[in-house]
């Protein structure tokens, strides 16, 4: 995680009433409406404090018809992430032994072009 | 290196993997249409594919086994979803059983290969999609062996130079 990235959760997670929005998220899903039930605040209060969270990537907001959804995004994007990179590691170990193959026939070619329509 | 670019989509489950190779776009496409080559290059060193089936026709199907260094085989199937030769493949893959037989309780990974000249050399672009992140996690768990193989292989390189 990059600095500002960093930032970003520390400051979505400094305020109370955005901290019980992801733990509530975290234990299933929450429509905008239901955590305005919940605060004494302004259904356009929560609409702000859900888009910081979303802003942070902690939280994923989806238009279900007429509600909005809030869903915990925290654990997700963390194992996408480090999933992809194992399967990009993957592919620059193929592309490697592709490269060196493309080379062993380059070779090969020159010094014994007899053996070639052997193979 | 010849990897150009990599791109990854963890909303889509997508890893997009661009290299260009000193090759005609008709070698890079053997490298996956003959099952030869492609075993030269498709697993590591330490577990090295054999391909006894390989297809390449729409519908067409692949079987091979990857053999570990302890003489464990791990089986995987291939179904041809689009061929254009020589520049695009499009396939399923997934896990197949001892007797070769789809394994339909493992994941599915949606691949594609496009290659394409550019400026006389050639570039190979492969898409991986994944179904869910809980089937990534699977499949890295599975392929745990492979990744092992290949740190293993790359210290026994360093020991013998």
């Amino acid at each position: 995680m990059s600095e500002p990235e960093a930032d970003a959760v520390f400051h979505a997670l400094a305020d109370t009433t955005r901290r019980d929005i992801v733990r509530r998220a975290i234990r299933r899903e929450q429509s905008i409406s239901s955590l305005a039930e919940r605060y004494t605040m302004s259904f356009a209060a929560v609409q702000k404090h859900v888009a910081v969270l979303e802003r942070s990537t902690l939280v994923v907001k989806e238009r279900r018809g007429k509600e909005q959804i809030v869903r915990a995004n925290l654990d997700t994007l963390r194992r996408a992430t480090r999933l992809l990179d194992e399967f990009e590691a993957i592919w620059r170990d193929r592309v490697v032994r592709i490269d060196a193959l493309l080379a062993e026939e380059a070779s090969g070619a020159t010094t014994a072009p007899s053996t070639e329509s052997e193979r | 290196m010849p990897v150009i670019s990599t791109d990854k989509d963890t909303d889509a489950l997508t890893l997009t993997f661009v290299a260009e190779f000193d090759a005609d776009v008709e070698r890079i496409w053997q490298l996956w249409s003959d099952p030869r080559q492609l075993e030269r290059w498709w697993g590591p060193p330490t577990w090295p594919a054999t391909f006894t089936q390989h297809d390449v026709v729409v519908g067409g199907e692949s079987r091979y086994f990857m053999s570990g260094p302890e003489g464990e085989k791990s089986r995987g199937w291939w179904r041809m979803t689009a061929v254009e030769a020589p520049t695009y493949l499009a396939f399923d893959d997934g896990f197949a059983h001892d007797d070769d037989t789809p394994n339909d309780a493992m994941p599915v990974i949606h691949g594609s290969v496009r290659i394409e000249d550019v400026d006389g050399r050639t570039r190979m672009t492969t898409v991986n999609r994944f179904e869910s992140v809980d089937q990534m996690d699977q499949l890295i768990q599975m392929g745990m062996a492979e990744g092992m193989g290949l740190a293993m292989g790359q210290i026994d390189d360093i020991l013998a130079a």
